[in-house]
Formats: C-alpha cells, structure tokens, sequence
C-alpha cells in the first residue's frame, strides 16, 4: 500500500505549482479561522480580566441588598413596595453562626465635583460604612486608621478616602487631617486607602466612606424615586469560604423570617455574589460568542465551498493524470486518498496560517485598545479541527468523482 | 511456453446512446511468454479495445479472459489496478507522462503503488533509467525531453515493475520515423532479454518486426 506521507508530498508538489490558485483557495478558510481565534481570545481574555475584577471586590462576599443582580423585567409597583434593609438585619445577620463579618452600608450618594483649595475631583461616591467595611471589600489602608466603631456610635464627621482622590486633590501633601468639605459639612480625612483600580471602567478608588450613623448629616433621606436607594446593602463575609451556599441558606431563612414571608411568596430581597455576577458577564458575552461562531462557521462553509469548487477544477484538469496513474495501478482508493488529503492539506495550511493571523489580530488589538487577548491551547485545537473538518467534508465529492473515473475515458481525455 | 493471456470468446459491446456498438465479436488468443505480437487493423477494428481488455484496463462484456492462470474478467476495479501494477507494463502513443514530475520520478511511479520503499524505488528506477540510455536526463521533466525521450522513459515505466507482458499503443505513433525505429530496436532488444510485447498498430513497418502479427476486422480475429 501507498503510504499517506507519499501522498502528503503529493500533494505539496500540487500547491507548489499552483501557488496563486492554492492561496485564493484558502482565503476563505484564512479569514474564517483567523476572525474565530481572534474573537476568541479577546473574548477569553475579556472574561479573565473581569473575573479577576470582581475577585478584587471581594470574592467570598455575599452582597445582602434591596434587589438582585441582572433582575430583568421585574415589576416595579412591587420593587417599590420592598421593605428596605436595616440595621436591625445587619444585627441579626451578625448573629448566625455561619457568618464571620457583617458590613452595612449606605451607598449611592454622588458629589459631581469636589474641590480643596484649587484642586478639583469629578464624581466622588460618598459612602457610609461600619469598621467591617474595609476588610469585606478588599480595601487596605495605607496611612492612618480605618473608620472606627467608636467614630460609628458618635456620628463622627470622619473620613477614609480613596487613592483617586488624595492623587488629584493632595497631589504634593498628606491629606490625613486635613478637611473636606462636602455640602457645606467639614469631614475629617483620617485615613488613606489602598489603589484598587478600577472595574467595568468604573474607579473603585474614588470614595469617601464616612461613618454610616454620619451619612445623613450630609445626605438627607432621599425622597421620590430616589426611595429605591434608601436601603442599606449588607456584604455578608462566610465563615467557611467553601460553603458560601450554607450562609446564603441561612441569610435566606434568617431574613424571610423577619419579613415575615410565607411559603408561597419569593424572596423580596436580593442575595448577590460575585460569582453571579460573573455569571451576569458572562452570559452577557456568551451572546457575541455565538453571534460571531455563527458568522465565523459561515465564512468557513464559503471556504469550503471554495475548496470543493478549485478540487473540482483540479479533478478535471487532471483527468489524464488520474487515468495514468490508474493504469500503472493506482487503485480508485489510492486516487481518493489523494484528493482528499490534497482538500484537508490544502484547508488546513489554511486553517494554521488563520490561527497565526488570528493570534497576531488579537494581540494587535490589545496593544491599542484596553481589551487583553489571551490565546488558549483550545482555541488553537478548534481551529485546526475546523479546518480539517471543512477540508474532508469540501473534499470528498470531488475526490470521490477522481476515484471513480473510468481509466481509458481518462487517458483518452485532452 | 508458458501462457501468459488466454482469452476465450471475449465480447465488448458499447452503447453509443441507443445504438449497441460490437468492438470485440468472438475474439479468442493466447500470449505465451517471450511472444513479440503485432496487433493490427484499421482504425475501429476494435484493437484498441482489446488490448484494453488484455491490459486489464476494462472488462469484456462476455467471455473469460485469464492472465498467468488467474480468471481476471470478473475482478473488481481494485482488484484489477492490483494486477496492472504487478503483472502489466503499459507505453502509449502519447507517451502519457506526469508533466510536473521529472524523468526519474515517473519511472518510480508503478514503484509508488506497489508500496515499494523510497531507497529502493531510486535504486530501480535509476537502473532502468541507464538501460533505456537516459541517466543524464534524469532531473528532466517531459517538456524538456524530445518525443523520443519521452517515450523512452514512458518504456522505462513499464518496465520497472519487471511486468509479465508490456502493451505498447501505437508506440511511434507520435515520433519520427527515425526515432520511432529507434523504439521499435528498444522492443526488438526487450523481447531478446526474454520481454513478451504486445504491439497495437495500423503501421506496418512496425507490425512487421514483431515475430507474430494477429489482425483485426471488425471486433473478431482476421487469419
């Protein structure tokens, strides 16, 4: 029997002196491969660099709040008429045993610009916070002390500000001591966080978070739509980081009792974490994935019919060749075999020319844009597979029509 | 002697659209070994057609035809390359050579489907490359070779395997007189090593060197 790597050599010698024609013909494929492995990675790497944002949030944190997260079309006569959360809930989660710190606060309070002396800052989230606040959030402080449980219980006009803003209002001074001031209010900075960086674009480094008993010196209790925000949001950190499931029962169980639901009625809270979250996003990109598989499978089906078209091009050109061969004892499987390796060869130098053109594209878009594109062995097995996929499935009518040439009406063929 | 073909009461009837075309009519022979035949007849005869069916590139539509003792008018169409490969050199009128391979490689083409080793695939067909007076045209691809040339290295293809008979197509049917003689000595020359040469020819001159002539009138056998 005629070895495959005979045949592989072959089929080289094919391409080699028909270069042009051999090209075109893996255009397709080229552009199909390499549109999937670039979406892929930048996709992939887009899921890493989120994951590795809410990690940063605080990835054990169950995040006790008025709603869920991604509600979709939730009826809102009936979001309205949830009962906000407390302090008294905060009290009462503190008590489970399953749980080892409670944080509330009360967020959603903007300052579009803030000023200290001449220096200026636009959007600061104001925030009010127990001492729990910081460890539950990832956030470290770097010079001077954390809120205290002191300051909470004396409604102290302190504060604790993000990196954000000491950079673009103490650009040359130590701001610890130092007073805002906030809606007519002096706030004492106490105390300076660590960078976090930023997520979905959005700074994690620039709040303020004061006392969450002093909050509404500044802020008066919203009044309106504004209702909606008026409740507290608890972060929640689990004894046991592995059974995250367990306090989240318990959480359940604990605040349906308190609000007193029956069996029958859902939930009027939401119990969020940032494995929902990452759910959230990823469901959200999984969309784009399958819109651009979708198309990417298109342009490859085009490459194969290409593929099927030139084979076809090639079978007749070459009737002679065939009938020759068939004469000195090529079998209608060595001709087969022959066609069909030339298809697979022919797609899957297409196939690995698009993975590297795809690779270069994704890296070539993270160097100019914020996206990271990360390539993975997967992607790369895809695209091979696709391609030798698309070679063998293009290819046998063709090679099948070559095999079965009968070999005196093809030697007699000009 | 030891026969090589025996044909018995072969029949091949073609449908040119509805009209049943009779190439071969009752044709029985027999090849023995060392034979030098010349099959000849006008065009249509039905020579052609048999030599296909003797060179197992066809089958007959009747009659049995046996080739070193094995029934092969029934086998497959796998089964038959088999049997091409082993037993069967061919030489065509238009020498029918790879154009994109050079002289060497088209001689070590039957080599390829006989699942014979790359080492030993150079060795023979650069043997026989020398026998048939072309080993400095061996990196030469056919349009750089002369008509001669080219069906030198086309006999040399049919010879590699060391086939039991060669066919040979009007063999100098496309050359010169003087380069055509030349391929006939090259015949002459093979069958005196011990070859068996089936020749099929409307000329003459060529028919007459061969030791046997058999003639062909309208698909049978022409005493």
């Amino acid at each position: 029997m005629i070895k495959p790597a005979e045949i592989i050599t072959l089929s080289f010698q094919t391409f080699r002196s028909h270069r042009m024609r051999s090209f075109l013909t893996m255009l397709g494929i080229i552009i199909g491969v390499s549109t999937v492995i670039a979406i892929l990675s930048l996709i992939d790497g887009l899921n890493r660099s989120v994951a590795s944002q809410i990690n940063s949030l605080g990835s054990n944190t169950i995040t006790v709040a008025k709603f869920t997260y991604g509600m979709g079309r939730a009826d809102f006569e009936q979001l309205q008429r949830r009962k906000d959360l407390t302090m008294e809930d905060a009290e009462a989660l503190k008590k489970l045993k399953s749980v080892r710190l409670v944080a509330p606060t009360l967020a959603n309070n903007h300052i579009t610009w803030l000023y200290y002396r001449q220096n200026k800052v636009n959007d600061v989230e104001v925030i009010g916070c127990t001492p729990e606040f910081f460890e539950v959030n990832n956030y470290s402080i770097v010079s001077g002390r954390p809120i205290s449980a002191d300051d909470v219980s004396r409604r102290r006009m302190v504060c604790v500000v993000g990196d954000y803003i000491v950079e673009n209002l103490f650009p040359n001074e130590s701001p610890i001591g130092k007073e805002l001031k906030i809606r007519g209010r002096s706030l004492k900075i106490i105390g300076i966080l660590d960078k976090k960086g930023s997520f979905f674009g959005q700074s994690l480094d620039n709040n303020i978070d004061v006392p969450i008993t002093a909050i509404r010196k500044l802020f008066p209790r919203p009044q309106g739509f504004g209702r909606l925000f008026n409740s507290l949001t608890i972060g929640v950190l689990p004894k046991d980081p592995k059974k995250t499931d367990i306090t989240m029962d318990d959480i359940r169980e604990l605040l349906r009792r308190r609000r007193g639901l029956t069996l029958d009625q859902p939930d009027d809270f939401g119990l969020n974490t940032s494995e929902m979250l990452m759910t959230l996003f990823q469901n959200l990109t999984r969309v784009g994935f399958i819109a651009i598989v979708g198309i990417a499978g298109m342009s490859l089906i085009v490459g194969g019919i290409g593929i099927m078209n030139i084979m076809l091009v090639s079978v007749a050109e070459r009737t002679r060749e065939i009938g020759i061969r068939k004469a000195v004892g090529a079998s209608n499987q060595n001709i087969l075999l022959q066609f069909l390796i030339e298809s697979v060869v022919l797609a899957l130098i297409g196939g690995i020319i698009g993975i590297a053109i795809g690779i270069l594209l994704a890296f070539l878009i993270s160097a100019i844009s914020p996206l990271k594109a990360g390539v993975a062995l997967w992607m790369i097995m895809l695209g091979f597979g696709f391609s030798a996929a698309v070679g063998i499935f293009f290819g046998i009518y063709p090679a099948r029509k070559a095999s079965t040439l009968n070999p005196i009406e093809a030697l007699r063929y000009e | 002697m030891a026969v090589i073909c025996r044909a018995v009461d072969l029949y091949k009837t073609y449908w040119r659209g509805k009209v049943a075309v009779q190439a071969l009519d009752g044709v029985s022979l027999e090849i023995v070994k060392n034979d030098y035949i010349a099959v000849m007849g006008p065009s249509g005869s039905g020579k052609s057609t048999l030599m296909h069916i003797l060179g197992c590139l066809d089958a007959p539509t009747k009659g049995e035809y046996y080739l070193d003792d094995q029934l092969v008018s029934q086998m497959s169409d796998d089964s038959l390359a088999k049997i091409r490969n082993r037993y069967i050199g061919f030489v065509f009128q238009n020498f029918s050579l790879l154009p994109r391979l050079n002289a060497l490689d088209n001689i070590s083409l039957p080599l390829i489907y006989a699942g014979v080793g790359r080492k030993e695939r150079l060795e023979k067909s650069k043997a026989i490359l020398e026998k048939v007076g072309l080993a400095d045209r061996m990196n030469h691809r056919p349009n750089e070779l002369s008509g001669g040339e080219c069906q030198r290295v086309a006999v040399g293809r049919a010879l590699v395997t060391d086939p039991k008979i060669i066919f040979a197509d009007e063999p100098t049917g496309n050359l010169d007189s003087k380069t055509g003689m030349e391929i006939m000595t090259m015949f002459d020359q093979l069958v005196n090593e011990g070859h068996t040469i089936v020749i099929v020819t409307h000329d003459l001159t060529v028919g007459k060197r061969a030791k046997k002539m058999i003639k062909i009138m309208d698909g049978k056998v022409a005493i």
